[in-house]
């Protein structure tokens, strides 16, 4: 059973361990994102330096929807979802834009590449998520970002919570 | 937090104390201003006292490295001062922590500028 419930421009969706957010293409979505993120990812049982590394995936995660996706058309949306399983959290962004070809983005790491001023979202994602998966939608793109507890007992501690 | 930025100068370099967070939208343009009104009124040795910034996304990494090198071409030099652990690590797994000159003193960092301009 889903629930909607609507507050400002934010239309929220829940279910039982997943909860969505349909946002507008703003760095004031960003932000919220990646504070939900880091709330969320604490309620997971990670510790405190983990969870602001998922929250700064997740940044990167939705500016690249805001920013490189939907280019801050107001009339496109971000919708980010939060999956809190038993010792792991999944992040789903997505965004409306022209979509996202992964072979196409340089690796930042390359000599040639250290010295752009961007192109490292994609990267720290992968560095800071256990799994990150890019999906196009035509039109759109959605990248999947998972992260496992590692300390399961903390996961489970949380669960009873 | 959104960042906030004070300036002073010491034995010829300007020392740039920055706070807060340096990310998309907020520090990340402050930070171009700085830089370019720096430099265009010939403000070229700078130190980028980092010691009180809690956070930097990609965004602000980006106008970090933008505003090495546009210093650097214009014959200039910047160091970085004070990182903390987590911007640390982050300079770290890009490989930008080789790239700039980064300091813990600033009395040294200072020292350095000379030593090289």
């Amino acid at each position: 059973m889903r629930e909607a419930v609507k507050f400002g421009n934010i239309l929220r969706f829940m279910t039982a361990n997943r909860v969505t957010y349909t946002l507008d293409s703003t760095l004031d979505s960003v932000n919220k994102a990646e504070e939900t993120a880091e709330k969320m990812a604490v309620e997971t049982g990670f510790d405190e330096d983990e969870s602001q590394r998922i929250a700064m995936a997740v940044r990167e995660g939705a500016v690249n929807a805001v920013l490189h996706g939907n280019a801050y058309d107001p009339q496109k949306k971000m919708t980010v979802s939060y999956e809190k399983g038993l010792g792991k959290l999944a992040i789903i962004i997505t965004d409306q834009g022209k979509g996202l070809d992964l072979k196409l983005v340089p690796n930042p790491l390359e000599p040639e590449n250290l010295l752009k001023n961007s192109g490292r979202g994609i990267f720290l994602m992968q560095a800071f998520m256990d799994e990150v998966i890019v999906r196009n939608l035509d039109p759109g793109t959605e990248i999947t970002m998972v992260k496992h507890v590692s300390d399961p007992a903390a996961a489970a501690q949380e669960e009873k919570k | 937090m959104s960042m906030k930025s004070s300036s002073r100068k010491v034995d010829g370099v300007t020392v740039l104390d920055l706070s807060g967070r340096i990310t998309l939208g907020e520090g990340s343009v402050v930070l171009r201003d700085l830089i370019r009104d720096l430099t265009a009124s010939g403000n070229k040795k700078i130190l980028l006292n980092l010691g009180d910034v809690t956070y930097i996304d990609s965004s602000g990494i980006g106008e970090l490295v933008s505003a090495y090198t546009s210093v650097k071409n214009q014959g200039g030099d910047l160091k970085l001062l004070n990182l903390t652990k987590k911007v640390h690590d982050l300079l770290q797994i890009t490989k930008l922590y080789t790239v700039f000159d980064v300091r813990d003193d600033e009395t040294t960092a200072i020292g350095a500028f000379g030593a090289t301009k």
